[in-house]
């Protein structure tokens, strides 16, 4: 081989090499944009919600109800005969099976939705008014043009009279397409149209407001007294080795501890926020302790020197001085750490967090689902309007993930100072 | 309650500090003498002294009370009753007891629930008492006594710095009570395990089905029995499920991420290297329940029609799946930990390298990979820890089915995965199933720690050769 073709050779080695590169870092990058896109894709229609428009008579005398009822006496009321008459009026039908098509395009809560629209709007008492009620999952899917309608019927749960309906109250412009505020504001449910992640955001606000209480303080305090007073001895050395270690122990083993000791000998509630931000908590810590020794440790010492050089004790050179400087790095660190406890789900799901709640948790101590956990829990269903809703949950935890990491960003690039 | 109690003792130790603050100026100011510290010192003395020891008395009585008042009650109920009863129907009638005095107890009350309900409420009302007046008599001790010394010792601000020292001290300590606390909880259910199991039947046992292990006395198990037992705990399936996903995620995390990690440290420049970076980063943000959603619902689904079409049998939860989704989750492991150590090595290595006429590939073939080889060895090893400690991806992706197979279109399972699906739901805590999976979460922390340690060992060492 002549010296030309040689180096010719090498070259093309070179480019070779320099291609694989790029094409690794186009991979990766591609996988984001890939994954976002499922997700988005998916999600997105979970943001909208299907009412259809049925026409209600409120007749006092029908109702059995005094002309002036207070929200107890509505409440108490039986509403399910006039429920059942509205929902029949909106389409002709014959025999029972026809009525039962007719109103399974509904979603089961129409007498509470009816009640509730009552209670909140009571001049319309004796009076007849169009109320939206919430379409049934198949129907709202089968609106987003996400329900294959071309199948034969018997491999549909629409049957051909509910496909005709629909398209008769299409034809009517009784069908409408509304922002879903039940995602936001409703807990689990069974039913996909109704399910929201109301108490799983709350769960999720009350588990990182304990992890924070709970981590931030012991770790900033940990990493000064590691980082400025600790000797160099044995003792520190071993805290050392174990934070090390306990930043990369698996999520999961500290599920385990959370069960067997904050569950299993000192009998804390099961499936609450405050077990789970303890646990995540301990988790989070040495993950924060690294990142704020780090910025301590970015302080020059020069600082402290001239500190002590005007009579400053140890203690008041570090809390007046180096502490103030580190803060940026100190927060920034702590919010990274906080965001992966809040995506965090295997340790919350052996604490029992995976319990059915349908009630909106309204304290630490109540029985709750965290977001993550949400998404685990709606994955595991087969109905179309779930993989819509668990890929909204995906979204909304998602948002919160982004805006924390770049509040991080934002804190660090703003205030840090650099010495060098 | 606990929250009035705690807002009480802020309050009392906030006037503490200024009431500490004035009489030290009042005292120096009379006797015309110069205190040995800023006033703000012995107001701090004060303070701490006030409100340090009653929050440790009441954060201790909350987490101690409920177990003691339970280990009351049930000490009442077995003496009360003639009739033997086992700690699980005791158990049982405690949370009858507390459901009752809760309000939302269903079902027959039983005279003894009845009356447990009426302990039960007695105790907790002379545990609130004795609680106020321990934390307020032990309050008032503590501030006297820094009161005391504070007038007769003047060196407030040596003393608050000692007790500083001694708060930062404590607070590191956390991270050794985490280690101890994990170590307990594992060891403990463990050992109850080992000794149902023998612990060689646990780790060289090629058949795990631990759903068959219903609840027995562990104490009469009959040797036939037991050999039916131990069929049911060998781990060795999910040792080789494990292994085999994370090397299936290692041979998609270790070329892309080693391959970018390259790129981004020699090759990109400024510009790509400032939005590249952080988008791949992204990849390790993601909480690992959107990558296991992702793999359930996208890649098994994908992988099976494709596998359809060349008439191959591929389950829909396949190691494949979770392992290739795995792998693209560590790949930012991978390339910003080489892309750092990569880095490190010196310029003049290379310089050196492109003096004899080596060109840029060449270079990094030859010299900076040799030179960064143990940085590099130790970020892979901590990218295996990472995927054998994974959950949520082969949760919801690998499957359940514990088979020794090398057979990636099949379902597998992990240790993770067989830990999280005995847990989930109710428990029993005396059960060996229960048990067995506490034995597992402590193979998973050695062997996660083992890897750590080695892989630190080597960064360290790598970091020490170019300092």
């Amino acid at each position: 081989m002549s010296k030309e073709e040689l180096l010719k050779k090498r070259y093309r080695a070179e480019k070779r090499f320099k291609f694989y590169g790029l094409t690794s870092v186009i991979l990766a990058i591609l996988f984001v944009l890939f994954l976002v896109n499922v997700i988005f894709s998916k999600g997105k229609g979970a943001f909208s919600r299907t009412t259809i428009s049925v026409e209600v008579d409120f007749n006092t005398e029908k109702l059995e109800i005094k002309n002036n009822p207070t929200n107890e006496e509505i409440q108490d009321t039986d509403f399910y005969d006039l429920s059942i008459e509205s929902l029949l009026n909106v389409y002709k039908t014959k025999g029972l099976k026809e009525e039962k098509d007719l109103i399974r395009i509904f979603s089961p809560d129409y007498e509470f939705e009816i009640k509730n629209f009552i209670i909140e709007n009571k001049g319309f008492l004796n009076k007849t008014t169009i109320i939206e009620l919430t379409a049934s999952d198949d129907i709202d899917q089968l609106n987003k043009g996400n329900y294959p309608r071309h199948l034969p019927e018997e491999r549909r749960r629409i049957s051909d009279f509910q496909l005709l309906i629909y398209d008769k109250l299409v034809e009517d412009n009784k069908i409408q397409k509304t922002f879903n505020t039940f995602l936001f504001t409703n807990g689990d449910s069974r039913d996909p149209e109704l399910a929201g992640v109301g108490g799983s955001l709350l769960g999720s606000f009350f588990t990182i407001i304990v992890t924070l209480l709970l981590s931030f303080p012991v770790a900033i305090l940990a990493s000064i007294y590691l980082e400025e007073f600790a000797p160099k001895n044995r003792i520190t050395d071993f805290i050392e080795i174990n934070i090390n270690n306990l930043a990369a122990v698996p999520s999961i083993v500290f599920g385990l501890l959370g069960l067997g000791i904050l569950l299993g000998t000192f009998d804390f509630p099961r499936s609450t926020p405050l077990v789970a931000g303890i646990t995540l908590a301990l988790m989070t810590l040495p993950r924060i302790i690294i990142p704020c020794r780090a910025s301590l440790k970015a302080v020059p010492p020069s600082i402290r020197e001239g500190a002590l050089a005007v009579g400053a004790s140890k203690v008041q050179s570090v809390t007046h001085h180096v502490v103030p400087l580190a803060i940026p790095g100190t927060l920034s660190g702590t919010i990274i750490g906080l965001a992966q406890a809040l995506g965090e789900t295997a340790p919350l799901i052996l604490i029992g967090m995976v319990a059915f709640v349908v009630d909106l948790p309204s304290s630490p101590v109540d029985p709750s689902a965290s977001l993550p956990v949400q998404v685990y829990l709606w994955s595991e269903q087969a109905e179309r309007g779930f993989v819509e809703k668990t890929s909204a949950t995906i979204m909304i935890l998602l948002t919160f993930l982004i805006t924390m990491n770049a509040f991080a960003v934002y804190l660090r690039q703003k205030f840090e100072r650099r010495w060098s | 309650m606990n929250l009035a109690i705690l807002l009480l003792v802020v309050l009392f130790s906030t006037s503490c500090f200024f009431f500490g603050r004035k009489k030290i100026i009042k005292i120096t100011s009379e006797n015309k003498i110069r205190p040995n510290a800023l006033p703000d010192y012995y107001g701090y003395y004060l303070a701490l002294w006030c409100a340090i020891p009653a929050v440790l008395i009441l954060a201790l009585w909350t987490v101690f009370e409920p177990t003691i008042i339970k280990a009351i009650i049930i000490n009442n109920l077995s003496s009360n009753n003639l009739s033997e009863l086992n700690p699980d129907e005791l158990n049982l009638i405690y949370q009858q007891i507390i459901a009752l005095y809760a309000g939302n107890f269903t079902g027959t009350i039983t005279e003894e629930i009845r009356l447990g309900a009426e302990n039960y409420k007695s105790f907790l009302s002379i545990a609130e008492g004795s609680k106020i007046v321990i934390l307020i008599s032990f309050l008032m001790f503590t501030t006297l006594y820094a009161y005391k010394k504070l007038i007769s010792n003047n060196k407030a601000r040596e003393e608050v710095e000692k007790i500083v020292k001694a708060v930062l001290f404590t607070c590191s300590l956390v991270a050794i009570l985490t280690t101890i606390g994990i170590i307990f909880s594992l060891l403990f259910e463990s050992i109850k395990f080992f000794t149902t199991i023998n612990i060689f039947d646990f780790l060289f046992g090629t058949s795990w089905s631990p759903q068959r292990a219903f609840v027995r006395d562990a104490s009469t198990i009959t040797p036939e029995e037991y050999n039916e037992l131990k069929d049911a705990f060998g781990s060795v399936p999910l040792f080789a499920g494990t292994a085999f996903i994370a090397f299936i995620a290692m041979i998609v995390a270790v070329p892309i991420g080693l391959f970018s990690g390259i790129y981004l440290a020699e090759y990109a420049s400024k510009k790509v290297r400032k939005y590249s970076k952080p988008i791949i980063e992204i990849l390790a943000g993601i909480p690992t329940v959107v990558y296991g959603f992702f793999a359930a619902l996208t890649v098994g689904p994908f992988f099976r029609e494709f596998g359809e079409r060349f008439g191959l049998e591929v389950s829909s939860e396949s190691a494949l799946a979770a392992g290739l989704v795995m792998g693209v989750m560590i790949i930012p492991y991978v390339s910003s930990l080489s892309d750092d150590v990569i880095n490190a090595v010196p310029q003049s290595l290379r310089d050196g390298s492109y003096a004899v006429g080596a060109t840029k590939s060449e270079t990094i073939k030859k010299v900076v990979i040799p030179a960064a080889l143990p940085g590099i060895v130790g970020s892979v090893l901590l990218a295996v820890s990472r995927a054998i400690g994974e959950t949520m991806i082969v949760v919801m992706a690998a499957g359940l089915a514990a088979r020794l197979t090398i057979n990636p279109l099949e379902s597998t399972t992990t240790i993770t995965t067989q830990i999280v699906m005995i847990l989930i739901g109710d428990q029993e805590f005396d059960s060996p199933k229960t048990q067995s999976a506490f034995a597992l979460g402590l193979t998973l922390f050695f062997a996660t720690l083992i890897l750590n340690y080695i892989a630190l060992r080597f960064v360290k060492k790598y970091r020490e050769k170019y300092e």
